[in-house]
């Protein structure tokens, strides 16, 4: 989600199969560069595999080109790379989220074969993506402080969450401004 | 001395440490029409000599220097065909990047991997090297460059060069007269001068090629007639 001057990104903390759940801490949201990061939702090895390919790919490029990957051109990355399954596809919809020139927030989401979808106010992925698009819709505003957007964006989370059966067991939120990154772990119902 | 004796094959040392195909390949590019590039403060002009083998020939048709993206262009000093082919990988090259990333290549990746190019051509069988050295002029976020690639493939970015026939002379000329401020208009009153000096015969609109990049980061040749009127400026 976007506020002003910063973005959040958050993810619950559920890794389960079906209705066995595995851990209540797997990690959803990675971190490329100070200014950007991806979360990715779905099949879990997948997520995995893509975040070592897409580091992998990120690195190479910083020693090339002795600068950090923008978000956009990060974004046609991710899609160009997800395309190349278009037959045989990594079972992920991504969500990324960076600062871009002079700080601009930038997010955007894509499906499992790279179709990009960008925004200028939020992006949802996973189980709970409906019900995530309601509880975004009506709680978010323009140009949110940092801490208010905290606030938002977990409520959203929570609310979700705990309508769906395979997501839940917290939340974890990231907010990043220009300066730092705030890592939170929100508590939920634990079920 | 034992180096002709190498000379046969390109992919063999001689015992001096040299690969003599590159050196007979530089060769090649010093008896090349001579080519010059100057980066002034405010963007970069590439010209070259345009000696055509006949008055019948339609000079129209010939066009030395060549854009490889929007905002950067070549020049050469060698073999024609050669320079052709490096063209034409080359725009490959930058349009892959772009499909990949949504974002125009810099100019020192777009060097980089030419001159990769040109380095596999060293080190291959039954190839030989690449007849020309390129002068590359780009406009991106680092400002204007110039950059020079050589046949064995290294590559060195410079404030003022030239290639080709005649190199020494062209270079002492722009040692003299190039200064770390020039703005574009006077770099291209001095690669005109540089052309000048070693040019057989009349330099004109015609037989001259002039190409510039400024901070509107499109690269354009210049037509006939503006290069009629700079030469008018410089005498």
């Amino acid at each position: 989600m976007v506020g002003k001057n910063c973005f959040a990104i958050a993810s619950d903390r559920r890794l389960g199969v079906q209705l066995q759940t595995i851990a209540t801490d797997f990690q959803r949201v990675f971190k490329i560069h100070d200014k950007l990061y991806i979360g990715l939702s779905g099949l879990a090895t997948d997520a995995q595999t893509l975040y070592q390919r897409l580091v992998f790919r990120h690195k190479l490029y910083q020693l090339r080109e002795e600068r950090d990957m923008k978000p956009e051109t990060f974004a046609s990355l991710v899609s160009a790379i997800l395309y190349e399954r278009r037959f045989g596809p990594y079972f992920c919809q991504p969500v990324i989220a960076g600062l871009g020139e002079n700080d601009e927030p930038f997010i955007c989401t894509m499906d499992c074969i790279g179709a990009k979808e960008l925004a200028k106010d939020f992006v949802v992925s996973g189980t709970s993506s409906e019900s995530l698009y309601g509880a975004c819709e009506s709680m978010y505003k323009p140009n949110m402080e940092p801490e208010e957007l905290f606030e938002t964006v977990s409520q959203a989370l929570m609310a979700s969450v705990d309508r769906d059966c395979l997501a839940g067991w917290g939340g974890h939120v990231f907010i990043v401004t220009p300066t730092e990154v705030q890592e939170r772990v929100v508590k939920g119902r634990m079920d | 001395m034992g180096d002709s004796q190498y000379s046969f094959s390109l992919t063999t040392f001689s015992p001096s440490g040299k690969l003599v195909q590159i050196e007979h390949a530089l060769t090649a590019v010093g008896s090349g029409q001579t080519s010059l590039g100057i980066k002034a403060s405010n963007g970069v002009v590439i010209a070259t000599e345009k000696k055509l083998p006949s008055i019948l020939v339609d000079e129209t048709s010939v066009q030395k220097i060549q854009a490889l993206t929007p905002n950067i262009g070549v020049v050469y000093s060698g073999m024609g065909p050669d320079f052709r082919v490096l063209v034409r990988k080359s725009r490959k090259q930058a349009q892959q990047y772009y499909r990949l990333y949504k974002e125009h290549i810099p100019v020192t990746q777009l060097v980089r991997e030419t001159a990769a190019v040109m380095q596999e051509f060293t080190q291959s069988g039954g190839v030989r090297p690449f007849g020309v050295s390129l002068l590359i002029a780009g406009y991106d976020d680092n400002g204007p460059q110039l950059y020079q690639v050589d046949p064995s493939g290294s590559y060195f970015s410079w404030k003022a060069s030239a290639m080709g026939k005649n190199v020494s002379n062209a270079k002492t000329f722009l040692e003299k007269r190039y200064t770390e401020d020039m703005e574009l208009d006077d770099a291209i009153h001095t690669a005109i001068l540089t052309l000048k000096e070693g040019y057989e015969g009349q330099i004109s609109s015609n037989n001259i090629e002039i190409g510039v990049i400024r901070s509107d980061r499109e690269f354009r040749v210049l037509s006939p007639a503006e290069i009629k009127d700079f030469l008018e400026e410089v005498e």
